[in-house]
């Protein structure tokens, strides 16, 4: 039975969960412009701390302050659940990922198959405040995100059922474990669930090259156009929080977690995860977007298959 | 231990609620509020909004949902599949790869017919 004793560390372990988010998708915003201003030559933010540490906490003030706009033709109710409906997910994943060998919330015995249904969770967010705005952009962008999420969700869900299939259990730290000798990136067919992962997970947050859903240049970033203040800040937390997940769970599936050689797991996990982060953030800033006939043609004629065959061959090797 | 672990996602899904509406709280505390009929109206680059926003969709996002929706069911047979396949043997694969090529079949289809044809 649950104790009173058990509900106030989950309770403490959540906070420090929450702590841990903020600050994370506050650093992942200062980080990414640096990033993106370096590879465009520019210094990016300089002014607010050292080399503009502290950017993200002056934007969180002001989108604190920020008046809260609600546009007359909006469909009210749709329209502010979709925040929340946006940050729940990435904040319920953390759940199940292993910081280090015994700093996991709760090892689940199901944990990729929760994080599989936590990511279809956040399309229905996203969807809703397209719809919710009642604007053209906003529902065109929260279209083609259903439909591109969608899309990579299969891709995506197949790479992680392969990794699943190698460590022979679902739960994350048994896939940690199983990586004990030889991390699953080492593989070739391991390697190849990797590169679809990646792709697919890229398209799964609606990053650059796959951006669509948002493409600032013609949908005026699609479905948050009619969001300001703090509502406009939780999509952009739960934005950078997925980034961090997704780069969090590849590090798990694929390159043997929290293991490492002398420095602690969770120091290990941290490198292993932002080390993932930098060349998503790299990717974002060296290609161009992709049509949003290309994206669809993409998933289904390409990773969908590749997948398909992987899973075949990853099969066959194991039971021999 | 069921109730356990699974109470644990439940604080978390009241977390996530709970951050989410403390924000909203602190800001409402904090921000000012100056509606007027032009600002609120529906943003469509300062133009004045023309007809309905519910406009008719290209009919491929709906059949690519269709697709979605066999394939997602497909996948869920796999995955009690994968962590027990290893104790049932050769024979479990060969049934689990002909189930899988069935629905290939019908990738096959769908693509000959052009659903992943973007118009």
């Amino acid at each position: 039975m649950l104790s009173i004793l058990t509900i106030i560390w989950a309770l403490i372990v959540g906070i420090i969960v929450l702590g841990f988010i903020a600050a994370s998708a506050m650093f992942l915003i200062w980080w990414e412009r640096k990033v993106s201003a370096h590879i465009q030559s520019r210094y990016g933010p300089m002014r607010v701390g050292w080399h503009g540490v502290l950017q993200s906490v002056a934007d969180a003030v002001k989108l604190l302050l920020k008046e809260n706009i609600i546009p007359a033709e909006a469909d009210k109710l749709v329209w502010w659940l979709a925040p929340f409906i946006a940050i729940v997910p990435p904040v319920m994943a953390f759940v199940v990922l292993p910081f280090g060998k015994n700093l996991i919330v709760k090892d689940l015995n199901v944990g990729v198959l929760y994080l599989m249904a936590l990511s279809s969770v956040s399309v229905i967010g996203i969807f809703m405040a397209g719809w919710g705005s009642n604007n053209k952009y906003s529902l065109i962008g929260g279209m083609r995100s259903a439909a591109q999420i969608i899309s990579y969700e299969l891709p995506l869900i197949i790479s992680m059922i392969i990794v699943a299939m190698q460590a022979g259990s679902l739960s994350m730290q048994k896939i940690v474990l199983a990586q004990a000798g030889c991390w699953n990136i080492l593989h070739p067919n391991m390697a190849m669930a990797f590169i679809v992962y990646i792709i697919a997970a890229t398209a799964e947050i609606n990053r650059v090259p796959f951006d669509i859903p948002e493409a600032e240049s013609e949908l005026v970033a699609g479905f948050h156009t009619e969001y300001s203040g703090m509502k406009f800040a939780m999509f952009f937390i739960g934005e950078y929080t997925n980034l961090f997940i997704i780069s969090a769970i590849a590090a798990t599936l694929f390159f043997g977690g929290w293991q490492g050689p002398i420095l602690p797991g969770v120091v290990w996990f941290l490198i292993k995860s932002y080390g993932i982060v930098f060349v998503l953030m790299w990717v974002r800033w060296t290609f161009p977007r992709l049509r949003v006939d290309q994206l669809m043609g993409f998933a289904w004629k390409i990773l969908t298959p590749i997948s398909f065959v992987n899973l075949a061959i990853t099969g066959w090797l194991l039971l021999k | 231990m069921v109730i356990q672990d699974y109470g644990i996602v439940g604080l978390f899904l009241v977390l996530g609620i709970a951050f989410a509406a403390a924000a909203f709280i602190v800001s409402w505390l904090l921000r000012p509020r100056d509606p007027n009929p032009v600002k609120n109206s529906t943003y469509e680059c300062g133009e004045i909004v023309k007809g309905d926003s519910r406009v008719q969709f290209n009919v491929g996002y709906y059949l690519v949902a269709l697709m979605f929706v066999i394939f997602d069911i497909e996948v869920l047979f796999l995955v009690p599949w994968i962590v027990i396949f290893r104790e049932l043997g050769v024979v479990s694969y060969i049934e689990m790869m002909i189930f899988v090529a069935i629905l290939v079949v019908g990738l096959i289809y769908a693509w000959k017919k052009g659903v992943f044809e973007w118009q």
